[in-house]
């Protein structure tokens, strides 16, 4: 069996971090080889090496052997290296067609674009791999997985034998990442290798052939799957112990804090993105909203934070109607929002931390008098909340930007957790965190429930639902499709339920 | 609930009232200000032969006035109740009734008693749409590779003066056509330059093409070209073109194919920009650099590279557009002459949603807006002139504030692109 691809010692500096470190990795063909690290690892920096984006300071490239040079993506493309990333490359308004076309175009009498030609190459590779994705649909219409389907055929279509899936399962539903395994089943089968980048240790120990695992920006070690566990491939990603489940007492919940009837709303394009949601969430307890991204759980969140306006419905927290108010009305009477985008949302990047530690209540006492300002105060209630929550920085005076994504999300507790609050809406509260801080988001989440604190959790990643709801409720197409008992709750349940199955159904069929 | 189930939601019956209310109150303005201010018995002529063209004559349009803006008021007052209950999908239909209606009555009580020429005020529609339809176009391929160029007027104002002196220079006016094309496409280089190797902001580069243009024509118009007219100022504009047979045609002969080069120019790359943006590698390219230039990038496309090609592309177009106003025009140069139809151009490009022939046609509005205002003001409508000036501009913003809808750009417009 020969390597199709290695990579040797490859280093790439970034001004003040090095990004990779010496990094050596092999793929054996026909095989998958998986790169799991957590973010900031080095594993998107290496692919982009390798796919030509980035230029490595050090390291050399082997392609079937042979030592190749590439300065960019047209290099890669050339040498059989195909990317799938993370975040779709796909122009929404245009078609599949045009998407898998652009960049190498055949035309007719050399001026006209030969769109026949590659709808009928699509439909072959389709065929071939049974991805189901019909040529002539816009790409904004199409559900993500399918959009990652032609994803893969823009791949498959430049004739590439060495594909690399950047973070393929992070925006699907659990069936659909069942579909992407066969589809890399069948791949493989037809010869070609794989490298799938993830930070999923269940995923890796489902697919993988081999395993590489990188932290901060080096090869931590390689190791076999079937002498791998989750727990060894943690400590080996995270470098210590984790705790891989939030410790919570059951739920004591005691009188709805907020109560959500029959809600509809839209979002800024005018399509109606909530349609008749209703649900309640008492003290005490957590409840999450599972789904895949883009079911108008954001919409949702804004409804309720007063940042969209509603079409139709009612919205009381603690009995009174909120709906026709402002944000600050909303914040003031007690509710706290963890924003989905922590750096356009949840903080303002350029300001420095102790002013961003007190966005919510900068025109309050003790903060302002008049019309000034109290300095002292602010920088003493920075001070105090960093050293409380642990925000790692230099000081409190640095822009909020210069801190790492779990650092932000740390300001932003602080800043909401520092206040009065009755009810607690996280938004995706971890997501591109570390394990280490998202054990410590979590933790605090649960403690505000012990407290007494009405928690609305949403998030697309189902392990961490599972992990903190008490109850939960699975978003689809802008419904609820239903809610469920956390303690009883499956991920195969809560899959079709993401998929907009009622799992009665199936049982009928 | 699945999008079939769709049921009207409270936001479109707003809207659906909206149209209606619109179109009732259409009716009525049409009725009160134009319908009680004819007297009954006048009639209206409608000229539809233009002296000194090739065109076969035919009879005028004549039509009785009052009951002509009646009957225009009773059309939009009828559809208008028939919307509010019923409901019509098509809101494209419904504002070209409120258009047209309005328009017509409008014309009919202006020139009530009168003689009014039709063909007339469509081909100077199509001249004065012109320039705007050049810098829409101009706007249009900058635009669809996002990068937003609001320098198109400056632009223009160094073109026309470049176009005028030249041609006088050399006494031929293809001489002076070429260096107005091209010294478009460097002025464009120059904000290509700025704003992709620099990351200059693409707002304020494109005003300071505006101040630059302004400014500096202005000083060599009064320095220099008003004390030599003859000399550096006086190039003559290049002649009427007549299409044999198709000129003969009543009504279309003399308002398409009795035009100048310039105008045919314009028509001809309406067409030609429309298959280049939807049908070859280019405008592929073009439109995926325009709404997801990371995407373009990673299929080896040069970002860079397209951008650059098609701000200096629309800066030759605007560079003809420049052109038309002297040479395709009136023959010299003035001061700030293109009085803002750069920027009305960047309307139509709005307004006919970042498409060529979308841009054309509402480049086509304006023109009818501005020839409008000029036939008014020799028909003695008791309107202040003043008024009548702010037409184009009115409707340029009428059409602004959306009542359209919200026209979507391409997604990346206006982003500097980083690797």
């Amino acid at each position: 069996m020969t390597n199709v691809l290695e990579l040797r010692g490859i280093t790439k500096r970034f001004p003040g971090v090095l990004a990779n470190d010496k990094i050596d990795i092999t793929l054996r063909e026909g095989k998958i080889l998986a790169l799991l690290g957590e973010n900031g690892a080095g594993k998107t920096t290496l692919m982009n090496i390798l796919y030509g984006l980035y230029k490595p300071d050090e390291g050399s490239i082997a392609v079937h052997g042979k030592e190749v040079e590439i300065h960019g993506p047209n290099d890669a493309i050339a040498q059989g290296i195909g990317m799938v990333h993370q975040h779709f490359m796909l122009v929404p308004v245009m078609t599949v067609t045009e998407n898998v076309m652009l960049g190498i175009e055949p035309t007719k009498n050399g001026i006209f674009l030969d769109k026949e030609k590659v709808a009928g190459r699509i439909r072959e590779i389709s065929d071939q791999y049974g991805l189901d994705v019909d040529p002539n649909a816009y790409i904004k219409d199409l559900p993500v997985g399918i959009q990652q389907r032609v994803e893969i055929i823009k791949v498959l279509y430049r004739q590439a034998d060495i594909l690399i899936l950047d973070e393929p399962t992070a925006v699907l539903t659990p069936q659909e990442v069942e579909g992407l395994f066969m589809i890399i089943d069948t791949l493989i089968k037809s010869g070609k290798s794989i490298i799938f980048i993830t930070h999923k240790l269940k995923e890796v120990l489902a697919v993988a052939d081999d395993i590489t695992v990188l932290r901060l920006g080096r090869v931590v070690g390689s190791i076999n799957p079937k002498e791998a566990t989750t727990e060894k491939l943690a400590v080996m990603m995270v470098g210590r112990d984790v705790n891989l489940v939030v410790d919570k007492k059951p739920a004591k919940p005691t009188e709805p804090v907020l109560v959500v009837e029959n809600l509809y709303v839209r979002d800024e394009r005018q399509n109606q993105t909530v349609q008749g949601v209703s649900f309640e969430v008492r003290k005490g307890e957590v409840l999450g909203v599972a789904g895949v991204q883009g079911n108008g759980q954001t919409e949702l969140v804004y409804a309720l934070t007063g940042l969209l306006p509603l079409e139709d419905g009612t919205i009381r927290l603690l009995g009174e109607p909120i709906h026709r108010t402002t944000p600050r009305n909303i914040l003031e009477r007690g509710v706290a929002h963890i924003p989905e985008d922590r750096q356009r949302h949840g903080l303002i990047l350029t300001f420095p931390i102790h002013d961003n530690m007190m966005l919510c209540t900068y025109y309050k006492n003790p903060f302002a008098r008049g019309i000034s300002l109290q300095e002292k105060t602010i920088f003493s209630n920075a001070e105090e909340l960093v050293g409380q929550y642990d925000v790692r920085t230099p000081n409190i005076y640095v822009n909020a930007g210069t801190l790492s994504g779990g650092n932000q999300q740390k300001v932003i507790v602080a800043r909401e957790f520092s206040r009065p609050i009755q009810l607690l809406i996280a938004s995706q509260p971890t997501r591109g965190l570390d394990v280490g801080s998202i054990e410590y988001i979590h933790q605090q989440i649960i403690k505000k429930r012990d407290e007494g604190t009405g928690v609305l959790v949403v998030s697309s990643e189902l392990d961490e639902i599972l992990a903190l709801s008490d109850r939960i409720a699975v978003m689809y197409k802008g419904q609820i499709m239903g809610i469920v008992d956390a303690q009883t709750a499956t991920k195969e349940q809560l899959g079709l339920l993401m998929a907009g199955i009622h799992p009665s159904e199936t049982a009928q069929a | 609930m699945t999008q079939e189930t769709h049921i009207k939601t409270a936001f479109e019956k707003r809207k659906q009232q909206a149209y209606g209310i619109t179109l009732l109150v259409t009716g009525l303005i049409i009725y009160l200000l134009f319908g009680l201010n004819t007297e009954a018995g006048l009639l209206t002529t409608f000229g539809l032969n233009l002296a000194g063209t090739n065109a076969i004559p035919i009879d005028d349009l004549i039509v009785p006035a009052q009951a002509t803006v009646y009957l225009m008021s009773a059309i939009a007052a009828f559809v208008g109740a028939y919307q509010l209950a019923r409901g019509v999908r098509s809101t494209g239909a419904l504002l070209g009734i409120v258009a047209f209606t309005f328009v017509v009555a409008f014309l009919t009580w202006a020139a009530a008693g009168k003689s009014f020429n039709l063909t007339g005020m469509l081909t100077s529609s199509l001249v004065r749409a012109t320039p705007i339809a050049l810098a829409a176009l101009c706007g249009v391929i900058s635009e669809r590779s996002a990068v937003i160029n609001i320098g198109i007027e400056g632009i223009m104002l160094i073109a026309a003066q470049v176009a005028v002196v030249t041609a006088t220079l050399s006494q031929n006016l293809y001489v002076g056509l070429i260096l107005a094309i091209l010294i478009g496409g460097l002025v464009a280089a120059f904000h290509a330059f700025l704003v992709i190797r620099f990351k200059v902001d693409q707002v304020v580069s494109g005003v300071a093409i505006n101040i630059f243009g302004a400014g500096m024509t202005s000083f060599i118009s009064s320095r220099f070209l008003q004390k030599a007219t003859d000399a550096l100022n006086n190039s003559g504009t290049f002649p009427i073109i007549s299409v044999p047979g198709f000129s003969k045609i009543p009504v279309l002969g003399p308002v398409l194919f009795e035009n100048n080069l310039i105008v045919y120019l314009t028509l001809l790359l309406v067409v030609v920009l429309h298959v280049m943006l939807f049908h070859t590698p280019w405008g592929l390219r073009t439109r995926a650099v325009g709404e997801h230039p990371k995407a373009a990038d990673t299929l080896g496309i040069n970002v860079y590279f397209v951008r650059y090609v098609n701000v200096i592309l629309g800066g030759m177009i605007t560079g003809l557009g420049g052109a038309y106003f002297t040479i395709g025009s009136v023959g010299r140069f003035d001061e700030i002459m293109t009085a803002g139809k750069g920027f009305i151009g960047l309307a139509a490009m709005i307004f006919g949603k970042w498409n060529p022939i979308g841009a054309f046609s509402s480049s086509l509005i304006f023109g009818f807006a501005d020839s409008l205002q000029v036939k008014l003001q020799i028909l003695r409508v008791p309107i202040p002139s003043e008024f009548l000036l702010m037409a184009p501009y009115i409707v340029t913003m009428i059409i602004l504030t959306g009542v359209v809808g919200r026209a979507i750009p391409p997604a990346a417009d206006g982003q500097h692109y980083e690797k």
